[in-house]
């Protein structure tokens, strides 16, 4: 049985809209909750430019740590847009309608705050044009060179930049309908932004069939990016010959499928949060858990095979710089509560749980465990990062060690409240769920072909 | 584009066997460089800065230990791991074999530093301080970095273009290449000249009379972290003694 209640399309639009339209208490306390833990990340980062980095715990050998880590977190997080929106929506995957937006907006937010830490981190952040150039500011070249082309750090702008434009592209097309419809139903400034945006948007039979073709076009232009952003990004480690721990060939699918599981699991989490705050049970329904709870069954064991492989192919070559890494990395303290506490979280505790499909379908325990995923992703990404500087070759005399400064701590916990808030404030300004998709996924009866077979699109069980 | 052809490739010899560990380079180098004084705050926050390090190793189980040093500079490496990786070219290759630092050109991402294997550049996380009583101690030849910006031993790179333009002067084509009698080698790296043992030994490795270049073929020469394939300009020579790198290191 599918527990949905049949709901008419004036039903749909007011329920929908209600976040955007209806004033909640709640929503402006935790706003200004998040403000406040925006403004002490950025009065940080002000006390960080003002004395240098020397106000971080970074040192020689470990010269990237918290920020580096969080920038791939994020960057891994931007993954599900793509993974959720593109792929699901090629493979006509039915399930996916409610989820789309949130996991399109959730990548745009992840994205731009990602980029913001590799900038943050620099030495000298205001001469920062000399490395990248934003959409709005030109490269500098006024002292006659060009970029160096060969580094990592030069194609990972690169692929970013088109990453957040194409899906800002992708979910600007996709709530062209929806813009629509707000523009209808709302007065003052809000109509006016709305019309404009709505780009004159009426619902004809031409536009509808325009705004269905942009959206197949860029779901398939947009996902060699997909595979490209989080290669390049895992190749800003693995291109650098001298860390034992960095330079592997692997890393190139093993990070992209690790973030394709954390950020599939972080729009779970973020669907569930919308469920309860936004009271949208009606859309955001427990069959649509289950069948993210598969897929991340099958991602997760993926990404699982990926670093079995990775960590036992490098103590195969029982190289002594490999192995001290290792020892420092899994025995080592701090080190070693963090990997145990890594590998349970991102796998042994949820994969069982996920097995069984009561888990699946209950809320409660898909936030938490989704929750303790990304936990553990984040953990990795760090225990990737740092026990590697530290032990970076085999000149023990110069081995290192870490210690987080509290700066680095806030702008980190900023970073959090930037893509909460964020998303946040754009589920008052535009629907977060795709309203004119819920509509269309009512009316398409729920049925696929595959091979000879019609089958339900939707996973039902009795 | 094609370089101009220059027939002077700067390296150095290293010699185990007759290091001391006395650290006089280490001293030479920081007040010839403009390197900040590496308190022992630096220390605690490892931040220190020394662009040439003496690294001790203890050999052996109690009570035959022995102490082994070996000094460590930027290899300035034909296949430098830090060269490519930087995104504003601050750092390059020269055509007399030096791993160049632009200081201006370098934002400060410090992707060099992480692939160097030496671990000899240097990052400066503070703004340097010197106390009233050294800041006329300054090199007016080498720049004083400010913070935020990589820097590494440059060969004494101001040392090199002094005595070139000394030698034009004199109507030389080119800086005499025996470093070690005062009245030429105005080129040898502050680390060479104060070296009391001769461990080090600069010059051109492109002139088969220079001492580099002989000594760049004793047998006992090797590279450090020779498995990487960076092809540096530092040239070790091993210790001379049986016992020597039996691994029991610590």
């Amino acid at each position: 049985m599918q527990e949905r209640r049949e709901k008419t399309e004036s039903q749909i639009n007011t329920d929908l809209l209600s976040a955007m339209l209806d004033n909640h208490l709640w929503f402006w306390i935790v706003l200004a909750g998040l403000g406040l833990v925006i403004l002490a990340g950025a009065a940080a980062a002000g006390y960080m430019f003002d004395r240098g980095l020397g106000v971080t715990g970074l040192n020689r050998p470990v010269f990237w740590g918290f920020f580096i880590t969080n920038f791939v977190f994020w960057v891994g997080i931007s993954h599900a847009g793509v993974m959720l929106s593109a792929i699901l929506r090629l493979a006509q995957a039915e399930w996916r309608r409610p989820a789309t937006r949130a996991a399109e907006v959730l990548t745009i937010f992840s994205l731009a705050t990602a980029l913001i830490f590799p900038l943050l981190h620099t030495g000298r952040p205001w001469r920062v044009f000399y490395w990248v150039g934003l959409p709005i500011l030109p490269y500098d070249l006024s002292r006659g060179i060009f970029q160096n082309v060969r580094s990592a750090l030069l194609w990972d702008p690169s692929a970013i930049f088109t990453y957040l434009t194409s899906s800002t592209l992708f979910v600007f097309i996709a709530l062209v309908p929806d813009l629509a419809v707000a523009r209808d139903r709302t007065t003052g400034w809000r109509r006016a932004l709305y019309a404009t945006l709505a780009l004159g948007f009426r619902g004809n039979a031409r536009q509808w069939r325009l705004q269905a073709i942009a959206g197949i076009l860029l779901s398939a232009l947009i996902l060699p990016v997909f595979v490209s952003v989080h290669s390049i990004v895992s190749w800003d480690f693995a291109a650098a010959v001298s860390v034992e721990g960095w330079h592997q060939t692997i890393f190139a699918p093993y990070f992209v499928i690790g973030a394709v599981h954390s950020g599939v699991s972080g729009v779970v989490t973020a669907m569930i949060l919308m469920a309860w705050l936004f009271k949208w049970q009606d859309y955001i329904r427990p069959e649509h858990f289950d069948a993210l709870g598969r897929l991340l069954i099958v991602v997760a064991t993926a990404w699982f095979y990926f670093f079995f492989i990775e960590f036992s192919f490098g103590l195969f070559s029982q190289e002594p710089s490999e192995i001290a890494l290792r020892q420092t990395q899994v025995f080592g303290q701090p080190w070693g509560w963090m990997y145990l506490t890594f590998i349970m979280a991102s796998y042994f505790i949820p994969v069982p749980l996920w097995m069984f499909r009561r888990v699946r379908r209950s809320l409660v325990l898909m936030f938490w465990t989704t929750i303790l995923v990304n936990i553990g992703m984040w953990l990795e990404r760090f225990l990737i990062i740092v026990p590697s500087l530290m032990r970076k070759q085999g000149l023990t005399f110069v081995w290192g060690d870490y210690n987080p400064s509290p700066i680095e701590v806030l702008l980190v916990a900023a970073s959090f409240a930037v893509v909460l808030g964020g998303v946040l404030l754009f589920s008052k300004i535009f629907p977060l769920i795709p309203i004119y998709d819920a509509k269309e996924g009512k009316y398409i009866e729920a049925e696929i072909q595959v091979g000879r077979r019609t089958v339900p699109a939707v996973i039902r069980e009795e | 584009m094609a370089e101009p052809q220059v027939d002077v490739k700067w390296s150095m010899v290293v010699d185990i066997d007759k290091c001391t560990g006395c650290q006089a380079c280490v001293v030479a180098c920081q007040s010839e460089n403009n390197v900040p004084i590496s308190t022992q705050e630096l220390y605690d926050q490892r931040r220190q800065m020394t662009w040439i390090r003496v690294e001790r190793y203890w050999e052996g189980d109690f009570p035959d230990v022995k102490a082994r040093y070996i000094p460590i500079m930027c290899q300035h490496c034909d296949t430098a791991p830090c060269e490519p990786v930087c995104p504003v070219f601050a750092t390059y290759h020269n055509n007399e074999g030096l791993n160049v630092q632009v200081y201006n050109r370098c934002v400060g991402t410090r992707y060099c530093a992480n692939n160097c294997p030496y671990q000899v550049r240097f990052f400066n996380f503070w703004e340097p301080v010197w106390p009233d009583s050294l800041k006329n101690q300054l090199n007016p030849d080498v720049t004083v970095r400010s913070r935020g910006i990589m820097e590494k031993c440059s060969f004494c790179v101001q040392r090199l273009r002094r005595s070139e333009r000394d030698a034009a002067q004199n109507g030389d084509d080119r800086p005499a290449d025996d470093a070690f009698d005062p009245s030429h080698g105005a080129f040898a790296p502050a680390c060479v000249r104060a070296c009391p043992t001769d461990a080090l030994v600069f010059g051109d490795a492109n002139n088969p009379n220079s001492r580099v270049a002989s000594l760049a073929h004793s047998d006992r020469r090797y590279h450090l972290l020779e498995h990487l394939g960076t092809e540096p300009n530092v040239i070790y020579l091993k210790k001379i003694d049986p016992e020597a790198g039996d691994g029991n290191h610590e």
